[in-house]
């Protein structure tokens, strides 16, 4: 397969002229600014990177501040400010992640093994939520595949079926009572999508592991597909010969499709795709990419598909 | 104390304070992560509890002792209207860029947007005739029948609200049971009127023939 590069980076693509020509004050506010961030973080620790990545975009990226506080994660509560602060004290280790199914070499992988799967990268992707809102994050992990070539998936494996961890105990407001879906949380890819290199399992951001709220300790990273898609704190991973279910389709499968490619084409039923809003704006003036940008690498994928009907 | 010149004054200063404290988060930038979304939220919240008021005011003001409460009814509606307005204009500048093609497209097309709108159109003309002049100009019972719009804007609202959210219920649930029971008490009053002048009528009939 072709992966196209993104143009050349310029240190003025990644860091903003106003904080290079400040730098002496901003180095100055750096060590109350770490130590801020650090408590509001809780338990995250600083993860070396070793490869920058091709895959990165040129984008300003978005204030982990946002990142943190602004969260989807409804087994922490459905209002968006609520899994930062019910998350803090999420246990994370041990960690173990079961890759099993339709495949040679089922097994359970420790965090620490999958840790040392793959070179760590840093890479910058687009983030489309299906609420028409938009952030831009520096991951850190490596491509998904990387871990399910270790398992040797079966010629039978069509799709992988991921799970959430679901704990009452550390998350009591994770109940469809509470917040109107089904847990355990599970998501779906196609085997080519998964193996796609753009997916990723990502296991940090920012330049440390992941904070809980955002997923911790390792979650998927689909940038192509709307976040929910996205699944975190994963537990499981399973190969399929069919199409697995997904619980926002199973909640409500008029609005959300199996594929949630982002397409500014196809409307979700209650608001326009085609607009974002690039958080922190005010706007909703950012204009929506097929595949959220990445065409060039995805579209291949959906040759002679409706992308109307495949939603 | 209900009938003190001060508790209007405090009331509409209540009603004031929510826009107040929003308009001082706009102009410190600290309307947190998603700055729209919040003022959605906010200027939607505002709207429907005081549409809520609103909806509250007669069937309170029933019991002892709070029938002054009528005094504060079209603050409290005016408000609402407001806080609405708010909301619209927040939808249209911040979320649509004033684009009016598709705005006309959403209002058409999404029923949570054509609810909404729906609700918040049927509030205009009670804001308009809200005055007393306006109440002598239409007379007091075609005024009263054109006001029980705001029925319907409850019920937009309520409609507005729980086709919005994408699983999580309980706060529309909340306030649709707040609207309907308030519904539910007026149609349980007219009910008893009507049998109340029924009974009457029919215990007249029953007394002019016994004196017969």
């Amino acid at each position: 397969m072709l992966i196209r590069k993104s143009g050349d980076l310029r240190h003025s693509d990644i860091t903003p002229k106003s904080i290079y020509v400040n730098r002496r004050r901003f180095l100055a506010a750096a060590p109350a600014a770490l130590l801020a961030t650090r408590l509001a973080r809780g338990t995250t620790s600083k993860l070396a990177v070793a490869v920058k990545s091709p895959f990165s975009t040129t984008e300003p990226v978005t204030s982990p501040n946002v990142v943190e506080r602004y969260n989807n994660f409804y087994e922490f509560g459905t209002d968006k400010g609520e899994p930062s602060r019910n998350a803090q004290n999420f246990k994370t280790s041990p960690w173990m992640v079961s890759v099993e199914g339709e495949c040679a070499k089922p097994r359970k992988f420790g965090m620490e093994e999958i840790l040392k799967l793959a070179p760590l990268e840093e890479r910058i992707y687009r983030h489309r939520c299906v609420e028409a809102w938009s952030i831009v994050v520096p991951w850190i992990g490596f491509s998904l595949n990387a871990l399910l070539k270790q398992v040797e998936p079966a010629p039978k494996a069509k799709f992988v079926a991921f799970q959430s961890y679901w704990d009452l105990k550390q998350m009591p407001l994770a109940t469809p009572m509470r917040a109107g879906i089904e847990f355990p949380y599970v998501e779906g890819l196609r085997l080519d999508e998964a193996m796609h290199p753009l997916a990723m399992l990502a296991v940090g951001m920012y330049g440390e592991t992941l904070p809980p709220q955002d997923g911790a300790p390792v979650r998927l990273v689909v940038p192509w597909k709307y976040g929910f898609k996205s699944i975190k704190s994963l537990v499981k991973i399973k190969l399929v010969g069919s199409m697995p279910p997904t619980t926002w389709n199973l909640s409500n499968a008029h609005e959300y499709g199996f594929y949630s490619n982002v397409n500014p084409q196809v409307d979700h039923p209650r608001w326009s795709q085609k607009m974002e809003q690039r958080l922190p704006s005010l706007f909703r003036n950012h204009p929506t990419q097929m595949f959220n940008g990445y065409g060039e690498q995805v579209a291949s994928l959906y040759t002679g598909m409706d992308l109307k009907k495949n939603y | 104390m209900l009938r003190s010149r001060w508790t209007k004054l405090i009331l509409f200063l209540a009603c004031s304070a929510p826009f107040g404290f929003l308009a001082w988060r706009f102009y410190q930038q600290d309307l947190g992560p998603n700055p729209l979304e919040t003022l959605q939220h906010f200027t939607g919240d505002w709207t429907i509890r005081l549409i809520v008021a609103t909806l509250a005011v007669t069937p309170l003001r029933k019991l002892p002792r709070l029938s002054d409460l009528i005094r504060f009814r079209r603050m409290l509606g005016l408000f609402a209207f407001f806080y609405g307005c708010l909301h619209f204009l927040v939808y249209l500048y911040f979320d649509k860029l004033f684009d009016f093609t598709e705005i006309v497209k959403d209002v058409g097309k999404r029923p949570f947007i054509t609810a909404g709108f729906a609700g918040l159109a049927a509030m205009a003309p009670l804001a308009l005739t809200s005055t007393k002049g306006w109440v002598r100009r239409l007379g007091g019972k075609r005024w009263q029948r054109l006001h029980r719009l705001i029925y319907f804007t409850g019920i937009a609202a309520v409609a507005h609200y729980f086709w919005l959210v994408k699983s999580d219920i309980r706060l529309p649930f909340l306030y649709a049971v707040l609207v309907f029971g308030l519904l539910l008490v007026r149609v349980g009053y007219a009910y008893n009127r009507k049998h109340a002048s029924h009974s009457h009528r029919l215990a007249d009939r029953v007394s002019r023939a016994a004196s017969e």
